[in-house]
């Protein structure tokens, strides 16, 4: 909320100049944003009376001006359609600097002398752009300097006010928190009752229910709609962001903003009869004063005479009776409509406007019948029209309820952590407008006021006491509690200590967003069906990712396009499934590599990165655990490069492979290696279990076999494992060859078989007989042959 | 004997211009050897009388050790400069990089969120996790942010559908622990949050940290320590620090909090729109009617409770001055926080 520092202290004046003012504010929750020096951009300027005017003779859209500028009549040339002999308006004399930075000096326009220039109020920085000269009020002094005559030497504060504080939605309510804070007296803004000139009122109906439990209106008549917005009232609008329409709206307005009460005003020949308060009907219709015609939802209150709505109640009035320059006889409402009924309801219609800000934060359902009151005396006081007399109803039983509040010291001493007198909370409530009651010694009983939507309970009454009593003053504590040792499983390692693994071997960790585009999505996984957002902030991040791989291929392509020719990445987090129940997140971790196998170097050549480079990490990530990978066909997944990782109960618990050549094409980037596995699997460890060692040496054969080149790596060592017995220790594959000596569709392993015993040292009879096993289980089973 | 004078002279003179350990050997062969010179002079004794043949004996012995001490001594010497040799020839280049992989590097945002975890653990919290897809029981009404009030406009919120949201705040896990779990509760919460917003402060999806303590006597004045205490632990120097009144549904009282600007040092910068404060988090003691919502009883426990934005706390540590390069993945910028 904008408000003009002078207006304020109008109110409330507290011995600070404007920093300490909008830092008090800020440590009382009501933050100061930005402060707005107003000092003009202009100098030089003086009030000025047009005297006389001729026509010029040598131009016939200019004149020659005598201005009265107080010490002395000055010659000026004017092009203004409105400027006329009697008129008051800004006078730049020469020296003088316009707002947008144009200086003034002596001049011969066509052949006349001109001694400064008459201003309109766009070239004094005033508005964006006007028509015409700026026509002052009769009370501005001749000669007067104009910043003077604006009271420009002001601030605009604009405070950022949280929703709990409607009631400060006004000059009046600001004014009235900071003569809390200062505990002093504010001046009210005048208040007085205007008597009826006529007879006249119009009939109005409550039928919403508790959503309009009060109504005022009153009829005004012949309004002349000629008089303008008088400047020091059109000033106070312009400071506080709202822009000056015509002198009706203009005061419902002003009122708003000074006593934080919505108004409207109808053109009172527009309306056909009374006036309902009512709840629109499906399909209703209403042009809004933004011109635009919206169709009223069920249970939408509004304004109505006895044919059609006339406003949307509390959020915007309709375009018919509205008031305009032709209007001659008003209606003015001031009413209270329900927070609940508003609140919600402007941005259904994709509506904000400051009375649906107001009443959907609650607005003091005391306040329509002065605000009225002071709309009208203000109307009279700038221009001639006949009231007619407040018709106000009430259904007092609908009215919002304040009631009584227990508030126990003891609370708030548990609850803030300090001490404070009893005589200094009954002081800050009674300051705050509540009514108090001693209940006990340390007990009260407490009503707020009814500007005060924000206190309900016992919690925000200690809000309240904690912040008139000043944050800042209560001592910060320690904490204290149990010192308790809570249990940690070992069969669990974070997942810190899984992705330092990964960090290790030179990946990055990524993050990149939990939604992608539809189509990728399909691409990676067309048997899942995502989940979809309704409200996306873009089509290319519409569905909830069913893998973390889409990410990671973003990024690892929006890498190499900033020549890092070698990319590792990972990520953990969350993919999100449709689930019989619902919806399901499970977390995972993956991976992805592009480019070589390392970073150019020149201790050891370095080669397009593969599949193994992945296994690799795969294996180290996984430390200990056991899985198995299973040559598997993966849609996103080149179907000869592909494995799914199988875990100790055979379920699936990932997938490594290169990506499908096909999508690679499609996504346009290079060849790159993903790995996904869930986390809970890689977090899981199995608890260290000691073997002995044997004493005994070990010792190693190798043997090379041919067999036919389907004949997996992982069926070789089981068969060696089966047919080997306990001596076997290890075996390792250390060569695989085809080719040259080869037959076509064969191919040698090479696998080294290492021995022991744990009672003996081996004899070569022991060795011998145990590898003659091997080769036979491995001729039989593969028709594997020796190979010399 | 003069012979044999001459044969020591002439060996000393050949062990001496001898070049390297192979011709010294050859030497020691050539005089004491089984067929060398000198050795064939012990031969030669036998041919004496007995009453010649000590004193030749001794003088052959004494020959025998001059030379022998000769070849020791231009042995160790051969060594030593063959040693030098060999160690000059192997001497490399200590300044060529290693060999092998390079390590890579944590998220920034990983970094912070582990570093803020560490500091609450150590006074006691357990981390919790909560769903990222929320009902909106969880993420709005049990934090006493009902259907159409004001504060909901505050967060964008993304609907899967009329009910369920991708959570705007981490406060919903706030919930779940208070739902399931009995006082005393000391939690720190973070996760991924989402909101629908997106421009140069703002990405549709960040990370949050909820903290809170439910237990029987937790007030203001240990959220002002716990949050001061954590502060200048984070950024590792004493803050100025200020707890203005705000307002949050699910807390009351409210507090926002702000730090002294640890760009300008509450001076003024652009950082902190010259104003010397930086807003860092949100905090309050938790409200009466989330108490309810999860079925703890508001007169036996009071709660704290705070909130704050990863990506900020690491732009402030680590002085990023872009929100936008933390889901941009770009290595090179994850590389500096290696």
């Amino acid at each position: 909320m904008l408000v003009s520092e002078n207006w304020l202290r109008e109110l409330i004046s507290p011995d600070l100049d404007t920093q300490g003012l909008a830092h008090q504010m800020t440590m009382a929750g009501l933050e100061v944003e930005a402060i707005e020096d107003l000092s003009p951009e202009f100098s030089k300027i003086v009030v000025g009376l047009v005297e006389s005017t001729d026509a010029h003779p040598n131009a016939d859209k200019l004149k020659l001006t005598k201005v009265n500028i107080g010490s002395e009549t000055l010659d000026i040339v004017c092009g203004a359609s409105n400027v006329a002999a009697g008129v008051k308006v800004p006078v730049a004399l020469v020296g003088a600097k316009l707002a947008n930075g144009m200086k003034i000096k002596k001049a011969k326009v066509r052949g006349e002398v001109s001694l400064g220039m008459l201003c309109a109020k766009a070239e004094l920085g005033l508005s964006e752009e006007s028509e015409g000269l700026m026509l002052l009020a009769d009370d501005a002094e001749i000669g007067q300097d104009f910043a003077e005559y604006l009271q420009l030497n002001d601030h605009v504060i604009d405070v950022s006010l949280t929703p709990n504080r409607g009631d400060c939605l006004s000059v009046l309510g600001l004014a009235r928190d900071i003569a809390v804070l200062n505990n002093a007296a504010l001046t009210p803004p005048p208040s007085k009752t205007v008597y009826a000139l006529i007879e006249d009122t119009i009939d109005v109906k409550l039928n919403a229910g508790d959503a309009c439990s009060r109504y005022c209106g009153r009829v005004v008549r012949d309004v002349d709609m000629a008089q303008a917005t008088p400047i020091w009232m059109a000033e106070r609008l312009r400071r506080a962001g709202v822009r000056s329409l015509n002198l009706v709206v203009d005061i419902t307005n002003y009122v708003m903003l000074e006593l934080g009460q919505p108004m409207h005003a109808f053109d009172l020949d527009k309306l056909d009869g009374g006036i309902q308060v009512r709840l629109a009907e499906q399909g209703e219709k209403i042009t809004l004063l933004n011109n635009e015609e919206v169709e009223l939802s069920e249970g939408t209150m509004v304004i109505a005479d006895d044919t059609k709505p006339h406003a949307i109640a509390g959020i915007m009035g309709g375009l018919d009776s509205s008031v305009q320059s032709t209007t001659k006889n008003i209606f003015f409402e001031s009413a209270f409509f329900h927070p609940d009924a508003i609140a919600g309801r402007a941005r259904q219609y994709a509506l904000h406007t400051d009375s649906s800000h107001r009443f959907e934060r609650g607005v003091d359902f005391d306040l329509s019948r002065q605000a009225l009151e002071r709309a009208t005396s203000l109307l009279l006081e700038i221009t001639e029209a006949k009231p007619g007399p407040i018709n106000e109803v009430v259904n007092e039983g609908d009215l919002p309820l304040r009631e009584p509040i227990t508030l126990r010291l003891a609370r708030i001493e548990r609850l803030l952590g300090v001490t404070l007198a009893a005589a200094e909370i009954v002081e800050i409530l009674s300051l705050l407008a509540m009514k108090v009651t001693i209940e006990h010694d340390s007990e009260w009983c407490v009503t707020p006021p009814s500007y005060r939507f924000d206190i309900e309970i016992e919690a925000d009454l200690i809000e309240e006491i904690a912040r008139i009593h000043g944050y800042h003053h209560i001592e910060p504590a320690v904490m204290l509690g149990a010192l308790s040792i809570r249990p940690q499983t070992e069969t669990k390692i974070g997942k810190k200590q899984l992705c330092q693994r990964l960090v290790d071997r030179g990946y990055q960790e990524a993050i990149s967003y939990s939604f992608i585009a539809p189509d990728v999505q399909s691409l990676f996984s067309p048997d899942i069906s995502p989940i979809v957002l309704a409200n996306p902030i873009s089509t290319d991040m519409a569905v909830m990712r069913t893998s973390i791989w889409p990410g990671l291929i973003q990024a690892a392509s929006r890498n190499l396009a900033r020549q890092q020719d070698r990319v590792r990445l990972f990520e953990t987090g969350a993919c999100y499934f449709k689930d019989a129940d619902g919806r399901r997140e499970e977390q995972f971790v993956a991976g992805i590599i592009a480019g070589n196998t390392l970073a150019q170097q020149w201790a050891c050549k370095t080669s397009l990165h593969d599949f193994y480079d992945v296994k690799s990490d795969i294996e180290a990530l996984l430390g200990g655990l056991r899985v198995s990978f299973v040559a598997d066909g993966h849609p996103a997944l080149h179907p000869g490069q592909s494995a799914k990782i199988v875990g100790g109960d055979d379920a699936v618990v990932g997938w490594v492979g290169v990506i499908h050549p096909q999508l690679q094409q499609q996504l346009d980037i290079k060849a790159v290696t993903l790995f996904e596995l869930k986390l809970d699997f890689a977090l899981s460890q199995s608890i260290a279990s000691f073997t002995p060692l044997s004493r005994f040496p070990s010792n190693r054969r190798d043997i090379a076999v041919i067999v036919d080149q389907n004949v997996s790596a992982s069926a070789l060592v089981a068969c060696v494992q089966n047919s080997a017995g306990e001596m076997l220790k290890q075996v390792d594959i250390f060569d695989i060859y085809k080719g040259e000596a080869i037959d076509l569709g064969r191919k040698s392993v090479a696998m080294g078989l290492t021995l022991q015993d744990f009672s003996r040292t081996l004899t070569d009879a022991d060795i011998e007989s145990v590898v003659a096993e091997v080769v036979s289980a491995l001729k039989n089973q593969y028709s594997a042959s020796l190979r010399d | 004997m003069q012979e044999l004078e001459k044969l020591v002279a002439d060996a000393s003179k050949a062990i001496a211009e001898s070049e390297n350990l192979k011709v010294l050997e050859q030497l020691r062969v050539d005089y004491l050897g089984k067929k060398g010179v000198i050795t064939a002079q012990l031969k030669q004794l036998g041919k004496l009388s007995a009453e010649e043949r000590p004193a030749a004996g001794e003088k052959i012995n004494i020959a025998k050790q001059a030379v022998h001490a000769s070849l020791e001594q231009r042995r160790t010497l051969l060594k030593t400069l063959e040693l030098g040799q060999k160690l000059s020839s192997e001497t490399i280049d200590v300044t060529l990089p290693g060999r092998g992989q390079s390590s890579g590097s944590f998220h920034p945002v990983t970094q912070t969120i582990d570093r803020i975890v560490s500091l609450f653990a150590s006074a006691g919290f357990e981390v919790a996790e909560g769903p990222e897809i929320e009902d909106d029981q969880h993420n709005f009404e049990a934090l006493n942010i009902p259907a159409n009030h004001p504060a909901r406009a505050m967060h964008d919120t993304f609907y899967v559908d009329e009910n369920t949201v991708l959570r705007t705040h981490t406060s919903p896990v706030q919930i779940r622990v208070m739902e399931n779990n009995k006082p005393p509760l000391r939690v720190i919460a973070p996760g991924r949050v989402y909101r629908c917003d997106s421009d140069l402060t703002h990405t549709p999806m960040f990370h949050q940290v909820e903290g809170f303590v439910v237990d029987k006597d937790v007030s203001f004045a240990h959220l002002k320590g716990l949050l001061n205490q954590f502060l200048s632990a984070f950024f590792e120097k004493e803050l100025p620090l200020r707890f203005r009144p705000s307002y949050f549904p699910f807390t009351e009282p409210s507090a926002e909090v702000d730090i002294a600007c640890v760009i300008c040092e509450g001076k003024g910068c652009r950082v902190c729109s010259h104003t010397g404060w930086l807003e860092i988090m949100g905090c309050g003691m938790i409200h009466p009617n989330v108490f309810n919502a999860t079925g703890i009883d508001n007169e036996e426990y009071t709660g704290l409770a705070f909130g704050l934005g990863v990506e900020r706390m690491a732009m402030l540590r680590y002085g990023v001055n872009d929100l936008r390069l933390f889901f941009e993945n770009d290595s090179r910028f994850l590389q500096q926080f290696s």
